[in-house]
């Protein structure tokens, strides 16, 4: 009796340890298996990071060389202008075109921001301030001191095509389709009734 | 021989339970990080191909340079034409 026990108890403990070694190998490999799609998506990942690395990398020495150029651009219109029209009138003539671009100043002369700027829309006339306008792509002209916008950049097209009597500038929902012409034409243009008909009266016979 | 029995039981009740749930949690984890890595995979092929066109920044810059170029040029002939300020700065 106690062989039979002994035994007995033996293959329980060997059963457990199998099923224990058995969910170890089980939940491993597949685990193993998880990390290897890991792998490989992290090789995709590395790719995709390594082109943009390798794309981007001329990014940031081209960039400042264009805002260099573009602030050499500004430096030189802004000296030009306060050396034509001297400061005040500069400041005056941006705030006409930029309403409110004064109090952010010239770079060139912290001292701008300081300046009264003087109403150039009500100094100049219309004439100036609305060649000032076309020129400067109007935006700001929406802005400007009592007139309308000459030039809006968004709604040009519309504002051109608004001038003739068509109905496309309003996008409806449906066009009128073409005309269908030809013999098989559900509308015949040609709707006389004696068209194709014997005649009626026959031409008179010369002597 | 109790003792043996108790050991069994523990081990067929108690371990072998913990362990298979561990090695599960390890396996959903791994799991989950796999659907991540793919979604960053195709993030980061995304962003590649959005900056193709990064090397069209060339052309900008020459165009830039060109522009500026003309404006220095322009700038110089109004510089000559048109008369200075006259007066204070201010």
């Amino acid at each position: 009796m106690t062989v039979v026990a002994v035994v007995a108890a033996g293959v329980v403990m060997i059963l457990a340890v199998v099923l224990i070694v058995l969910a170890l190998v089980y939940f491993l490999v597949s685990t193993i298996l998880e990390l290897r799609k890991i792998t490989a998506g992290l090789d995709e990942v590395i790719g995709g990071v390594g082109e943009i690395v390798e794309k981007s990398a001329p990014v940031n020495d081209v960039v400042n060389n264009i805002n260099t150029q573009l602030d050499a651009g500004v430096d030189l219109l802004e000296g030009l202008l306060v050396k034509k029209a001297g400061l005040n009138d500069a400041v005056g003539l941006i705030d006409g075109v930029y309403p409110g671009a004064a109090a952010a100043g010239l770079r060139q002369f912290p001292e701008s921001t300081e300046v009264d700027a003087p109403r150039i829309g009500e100094t100049y006339t219309r004439g100036t301030l609305s060649l000032a306008r076309l020129g400067r792509e109007a935006p700001i002209a929406a802005a400007s001191p009592g007139n309308a916008v000459l030039r809006n950049v968004e709604g040009g097209s519309l504002a051109a095509r608004q001038l003739y009597p068509d109905v496309r500038h309003e996008s409806p929902e449906n066009l009128p389709n073409s005309p269908t012409i030809g013999a098989d034409a559900p509308v015949q243009y040609e709707q006389r009734e004696d068209v194709g008909a014997p005649r009626k009266r026959l031409p008179a016979r010369r002597p | 021989m109790t003792l043996w029995w108790i050991g069994n039981a523990v081990l067929l009740l108690v371990i072998l339970p913990v362990v298979v749930y561990l090695l599960r949690g390890v396996l959903e984890a791994a799991k989950s990080i796999v659907a991540l890595v793919q979604g960053i995979a195709t993030v980061a092929a995304a962003g590649s191909k959005d900056l193709d066109a990064a090397p069209l920044l060339l052309t900008t810059q020459d165009q830039v340079e060109q522009t500026v170029a003309g404006l220095a040029n322009y700038g110089g002939s109004l510089d000559v034409i048109l008369d200075d300020h006259e007066g204070p700065a201010r």
